[in-house]
């Protein structure tokens, strides 16, 4: 089955012993290609003596340290054939993501968000609100995480707006207004967690009772990042978003601008699920070997996407724990798990170090 | 004006581009016709024709030629 025929799909169905077939097949693909057509990561295979049609777990499939694409453009395909380049979107004086597309990855990746998103949302385009300034879009040649995001959830919009101004802060006339055209319809609102947090709920708060979202679905996505120190927990972000304009629907959504498309979302139990399109394995710490359900360690992402770079097996740097293989009391089938947010530096230099060893 | 205007109008204006380039137009053949370039690109084509399209055929207009046949589920005639 290729990644076309699992677009007919829908993205949350099959039971993990089902879809380990088909992944497995199609991440062998993606990792003899990428063997074959990007000479760094042909290096780095060799290093840690894998061979690619030797791979016959998931959990076999080799996978690189997220950081890779902080350091290195990694591609694998020609010049002529790229067609956008993302970053991610990195502090000051920090290092970002590069990561190449070309059109028909950048085909899959729309693709494949739709077909994930619509199954929360359904197939009509709903009224938008961006929890964001338009300022975000302007600067399109640098392509940020946060204007991917923004952008790649439009096409889930109608009647677009901007819920905040240059300076990032709550134009609530204008959301007002936004509602009261909108009155009595589902309201699709988006925004990247630590903004929605930060600009918005924070004003809300200070606004009180002023606008009812009790008709909103929002996605939220990108974690706390600097904001550790501010960072709440998922059940406290609801409830206080909740309380304060009633808006009950909330899907967080895990994903890397170096997989995007194949994000995971949070049910409504609270869980992250992942799709047919891709995977996720926790590992431990120290040795990096597969951790059992139930236990806290670092995560690995699998996607089928991407055909241009080799990101299809990555370890980040986040800490999460799989709950179950199948079974979540949201009744969709697949993986479920939870995630805690960054790994400490140190611990992540730990996970660099035992990749580095095992490459010796 | 008649459908077909409209339909090219929207092309032309949303891209920057001449008539004589539309032909053979695919997603992502020119710089304009991006990822942004294409939500701009429905917008008009919804406002022109007065239609509200499913997100399923916006990722399916793959070209100037295939957007015709895509229109048709709403009746547009281009």
């Amino acid at each position: 089955m290729t990644i076309s025929d699992l677009l007919d799909l829908d993205p949350f169905s099959l039971p993990v012993r089902e879809r380990e077939g088909i992944l497995l097949g199609g991440l062998k693909d993606l990792t003899a290609y990428h063997h074959d057509h990007c000479a760094e990561y042909r290096k780095i295979l060799r290093s840690h003596g894998v061979e690619p049609h030797a791979v016959d777990a998931i959990g076999d499939v080799p996978f690189l340290p997220v950081r890779l694409f902080k350091e290195y453009e990694l591609k694998s395909i020609s010049d002529e054939d790229v067609f956008k380049v993302m970053t991610s979107s990195g502090t000051t004086g920090q290092r970002v993501s590069r990561i190449v597309l070309d059109k028909e990855t950048a085909v899959l990746q729309t693709k494949v968000l739709t077909k994930i998103v619509t199954s929360f949302l359904g197939a009509n385009r709903l009224p938008m609100i961006v929890i964001d300034t338009e300022a975000t879009l302007k600067n399109v040649q640098r392509f940020s995480a946060r204007t991917a995001g923004i952008i790649g959830f439009s096409i889930f919009g109608r009647d677009k707006f901007f819920a905040l101004d240059e300076d990032m802060k709550l134009d609530l006339e204008g959301l007002q207004a936004f509602l009261a055209k909108h009155a009595g319809k589902k309201i699709l609102l988006f925004g990247f967690t630590f903004i929605v947090w930060q600009h918005f709920y924070q004003e809300l708060l200070a606004k009180a009772g002023q606008v009812d979202l009790s008709n909103g679905i929002l996605f939220h996505g990108g974690g706390w990042k600097k904001l550790q120190s501010e960072a709440v927990s998922e059940m406290e972000f609801r409830e206080r978003l909740n309380a304060v304009c009633g808006l009950g629907d909330i899907h967080n959504y895990y994903g890397m601008v170096e997989q995007t498309g194949s994000i995971f979302v949070e049910c409504e139990h609270g869980y992250f699920h992942s799709s047919i399109f891709g995977d996720v394995i926790v590992r431990d710490q120290n040795d990096l070997s597969i951790a059992p359900n139930g236990e806290r360690g670092v995560i690995q992402v699998l996607s089928l996407i991407p055909r241009s770079y080799p990101g299809h097996s990555l370890l980040t740097e986040d800490e999460g724990m799989i709950a179950g293989d199948d079974g979540c009391a949201c009744g969709r089938p697949g993986k479920y798990f939870k995630v805690y947010g960054r790994l400490a530096e140190a611990e992540i230099r730990g996970c660099s170090d035992t990749y580095a060893e095992r490459a010796r | 004006m008649s459908n077909v205007e409209k339909y090219q109008q929207a092309f032309t204006e949303t891209f920057g581009l001449g008539e004589d380039q539309l032909a053979d137009l695919k997603y992502q053949d020119v710089p304009e016709w991006d990822s942004v370039g294409h939500m701009n690109l429905m917008g008009a084509l919804e406002d022109v024709f007065d239609i509200e399209m499913d997100i399923d055929d916006i990722t399916d207009f793959s070209s100037f030629e295939h957007g015709k046949t895509i229109l048709k589920k709403y009746n547009v005639n281009v």
